[in-house]
């Protein structure tokens, strides 16, 4: 229930906000969610495995932030604006 | 047990709204921190306290110090001197002050209850997760591994080509370097193809 909650209101925050900070830190919130699913479930029947889902997701995490950030970092020196329409040239 | 559980929850749920609605970067990664302890506390509450632990030291730790510093590093001049006035008045942070005392009486509760404080759901010790993660999951383990790896040589590029662009701004002397190197490469090469016959 509490992980349902908080991904849907990731999954919000990612439609809602336009700014790229805050659309990583809805990831976080939905990534943080699933792994609230995963630690229920493994508290639910008393196995380690969720607990090593979770360090997975944890692992995942750091990594897709530490580059979703420098990437954010480029976009911000390039186009000197945090909105995720901008970078968005590329015509069809 | 369970009050412990639900108390936590509709703190993490009423901070992540919280964190979603505000328009300030600051604010809302200071809800968002907030919002990560409560579920490290529910974590607990659910009898996995090795999770909790890091939970906080990792998520609430290291990545939002990440998104603090980005967050700094893009708030340059004006912008960052009205936020700090801003940051003076009590009001904003009253809401993050009252929501993480809630948090705090209920973890004082907990540990002062003590001993077999993760009550009625099962605990899952320590040391099992230890040996499935050193067992069965050994692969994911490494997995894991390779993938910290390639984000780590990823950022590292992405903050690279920023250095290089301003250097190449400033007119620079790299280049130089570059074109005797592969000068040097060159010779290595011919020596080779003439001794080779």
């Amino acid at each position: 229930m509490l992980a349902a909650i908080l991904f849907t209101l990731g999954l919000i925050g990612l439609i809602a906000r336009r700014n790229l900070v805050f659309v990583l830190m809805s990831l976080e919130i939905m990534l943080n969610a699933a792994g609230v699913a995963f630690i229920a479930a493994g508290a639910r029947w008393g196995q380690p495995d969720g607990q090593i889902m979770f360090l997975f997701i944890l692992a995942m995490a750091a990594a897709e932030v530490s580059v979703g950030l420098a990437l954010v970092l480029q976009l911000y020196h390039r186009f000197k604006t945090l909105d995720d329409e901008a970078p968005s040239e590329m015509r069809g | 047990m369970d009050a412990a559980f639900y108390i936590a929850s509709v703190v993490a749920i009423g901070a992540t709204v919280l964190t979603i609605t505000r328009t300030n970067a600051v604010h809302a990664l200071l809800y968002l921190i907030l919002s990560l302890l409560a579920v490290a506390v529910a974590f607990y509450t659910m009898g996995a306290p090795f999770i909790a632990a890091l939970e906080v030291i990792i998520y609430a730790g290291a990545i939002m110090v990440l998104f603090i510093f980005i967050v700094m590093m893009l708030n340059l001049g004006e912008r960052a001197a009205a936020l700090e006035r801003r940051w003076r008045t009590p009001g904003m942070w009253r809401g993050p002050a009252i929501l993480a005392g809630l948090l705090l009486i209920e973890v004082a509760y907990l540990l002062l209850r003590a001993g077999n404080a993760t009550g009625a759901a099962q605990a899952v010790e320590p040391k099992q997760v230890a040996m499935a993660l050193f067992g069965p999951y050994l692969i994911g383990v490494e997995l894991s591994s390779i993938l910290l790896l390639a984000g780590m040589i990823g950022a590292y590029h992405l903050g690279m080509r920023k250095i290089e662009e301003m250097r190449e701004e400033h007119g620079t002397h790299i280049d130089e370097g570059r074109v005797v190197a592969s000068g040097d490469l060159v010779h290595a090469g011919a020596d080779r193809a003439d001794r080779a016959p």
